[in-house]
């Protein structure tokens, strides 16, 4: 009898695991399905001063958000331009210290503490210490507002960092690791096995770097809200204002109330969902593949 | 060998390890000697009884504790309403999933990992829209929504974690329950959970972390400046990662700045506290199964 009733308690541990993964994934279907059904319509609708146009001027009934879509690209890509050969060459300075030397070690265990603390760092405190130190260092010394693309791309550059630093860290690492003592019986120290060996076969680990790093910069809110200075425009300089889809989700809610207004932040939300979709399919494309 | 380009390689590996730890000192230094001074009971309840200000007989309106009381309970609502999915649907994958559901299941998991928070709290944004338009016109955001919208934005966190612990417990334990007899549901359920628990723990500390500090979310689900207290779970709320954003923009004189700049320390501080939280279970956790590492 006993048997039955723990076989019983085992089928409801069964359905139990079974309904968490049910919750889970309805969860993750119901959002794609929500973001997609409230942005199809607007694509039907299709008149002019609507999302697709270059015009945001909610008074004049212009709801253009093609300036947020510019936006949005040219800070993920000044971030990780900024970023990611930082992020690189910290990572290859974190796992190839000279053969020998206390100091070396000690600093590199210190420098890879403190790269993973900072991705503890909130992003709102990221923008609040930029608002007070950056923005204004950025004023007095380049001009400008101080609240600009530039401002908002350097912040975005320390905020991926972290991540690619220990993207590449695991990738090449490993790779490292593997033929360090080869390169070490030819006399090369780690550094040369790194810049002659490892690197020019390690395309696949630097390209999900630098996906993972643009899909974290465009995805972010807090810092271009914070210090892009959130003007809709193309910008004409980096000391220029600008806003991000991210921002101008942000801002839409909090100001304007009206259908068309809505209409280009759900088009903002497929496009940023849609982005993020191809950013982790080429991330399994690349992981896949080594 | 030494040829130029590994020459610049190196001088730029050299560089950077000055650049990056100069620029984050700079950054949080400048925080920390503005904000440190400020922490204190004054910064938390401004003046009110530390123990009336707790148990809300007098409301605190110049002090952080109803915004720190407010993300104290988001982050709670949100473990509690992502605990279950997250662990199960981790164990799930980790133990009984066929090879065709890993690929699957985990593609649509990896996805949720790398979506932008703003999506999720658009998502709560776009819920109470259609609920408004369907069956309750009185719907309105709220510490729910926002919490169940953190919820997703966690859940990747929690099953991945739960997902890896699970795997990493040593293949010949699992071996034995299956030679005792054990079903996989038994070996998952009376072995591997309690086996991979430290693990576990970690992800959930993590996940803590992820939900106080995001801002995007909330934005959008019923954060508010000055909503004191929450009363009940369909109420506006306050939280810290919100007042520190509402106070870089909005501040009127110096002493909020300065309560600005106490509160970024302070969810700072926390963040921090909770990182290093998870890696000592993860470390506790990889040296019981694994040896010293």
């Amino acid at each position: 009898m006993s048997g039955g009733g723990s076989a019983r308690r085992w089928e409801a541990g069964r359905l139990a695991l079974r309904l968490a993964l049910f919750l889970s994934m309805t969860g993750i279907a119901l959002l794609v399905l929500m973001v997609v059904a409230f942005a199809l319509p607007v694509f039907s609708a299709g008149e002019s001063g609507g999302p697709f146009s270059w015009v945001w001027a909610p008074a004049q009934g212009k709801f253009g958000i093609l300036p947020m879509i510019a936006g949005s690209l040219i800070l993920g890509t000044s971030a990780l331009a900024l970023g990611w050969p930082l992020a690189a060459a910290l990572c290859c300075w974190l796992i190839a210290p000279p053969p020998s030397g206390r100091f070396s070690r000690l600093s590199r265990a210190l420098v890879g503490e403190l790269v993973r603390l900072m991705t503890a760092v909130p992003t709102v405190v990221y923008g609040f210490t930029a608002v007070f130190l950056l923005s204004p260092f950025i004023r007095s010394w380049l001009g400008g507002t101080g609240m600009s693309g530039l401002t908002a791309a350097v912040m975005l550059g320390v905020l991926i960092l972290p991540t690619v630093v220990l993207v590449l860290q695991a990738g090449l690492g490993a790779r490292l690791e593997s033929v360090a003592l080869s390169g070490a019986a030819l006399g090369m120290d780690r550094m040369e096995v790194l810049w002659h060996v490892v690197l020019p076969r390690a395309r696949d680990t630097l390209l999900a770097s630098a996906i993972l790093g643009f899909g974290r910069a465009v995805g972010d809110t807090m810092l271009p809200l914070m210090l892009a200075g959130n003007a809709p425009q193309l910008p004409a300089s980096p000391l220029a204002a600008l806003r991000t889809l991210t921002a101008h989700m942000a801002l839409v809610t909090s100001n304007e109330a009206g259908s068309a207004a809505y209409d280009s932040l759900f088009m903002a939300g497929l496009i940023l969902l849609t982005v993020n979709a191809v950013v982790s399919l080429c991330l399994r494309r690349l992981g896949g593949r080594s | 060998m030494r040829d130029a380009g590994f020459r610049c390689f190196q001088a730029a590996a050299r560089l950077s390890a000055v650049l990056v730890p100069a620029f984050v000192f700079i950054l949080l230094g400048y925080l920390l000697w503005r904000g440190l001074p400020v922490l204190g009971t004054k910064l938390l309840f401004a003046g009110v009884p530390p123990l009336d200000a707790v148990s809300g007989r007098v409301p605190v309106w110049d002090g952080l504790w109803p915004a720190c009381a407010g993300t104290f309970r988001l982050v709670l609502l949100t473990v509690a309403l992502a605990l279950f999915p997250g662990v199960g649907c981790g164990l799930y994958l980790a133990g009984l999933a066929t090879p065709r559901q890993k690929h699957v299941f985990g593609a649509a998991v990896d996805m949720l990992a790398g979506m932008p928070s703003i999506v999720m709290g658009l998502f709560g944004f776009m819920l109470i829209l259609f609920l408004r338009r369907t069956f309750f016109p009185g719907a309105n955001t709220g510490l729910l929504l926002a919490a169940s919208c953190l919820a997703l934005l966690v859940l990747p966190v929690l099953i991945v974690s739960t997902r890896e612990a699970v795997e990493s417990v040593p293949e010949t334990l699992k071996l034995a329950a299956a030679a005792l007899g054990m079903s996989r549901v038994q070996t998952l359920l009376r072995l591997c959970l309690p086996a991979a628990a430290p693990g576990i723990s970690g992800g959930v500390v993590l996940a803590v972390g992820r939900a106080a500090e995001d801002t995007a979310v909330i934005l959008f689900t019923g954060v508010v400046a000055d909503a004191g207290l929450a009363a009940g779970l369909l109420d506006k709320f306050e939280a810290l990662s919100f007042e520190i954003f509402y106070i870089s923009a909005q501040y009127q004189d110096q002493e909020e700045l300065l309560r600005g700049f106490g509160a970024a320390v302070f969810l700072l501080l926390v963040s921090c506290v909770l990182l290093l939280a998870a890696r000592v279970l993860e470390r506790a956790f990889h040296r019981r199964w694994q040896g010293k590492r």
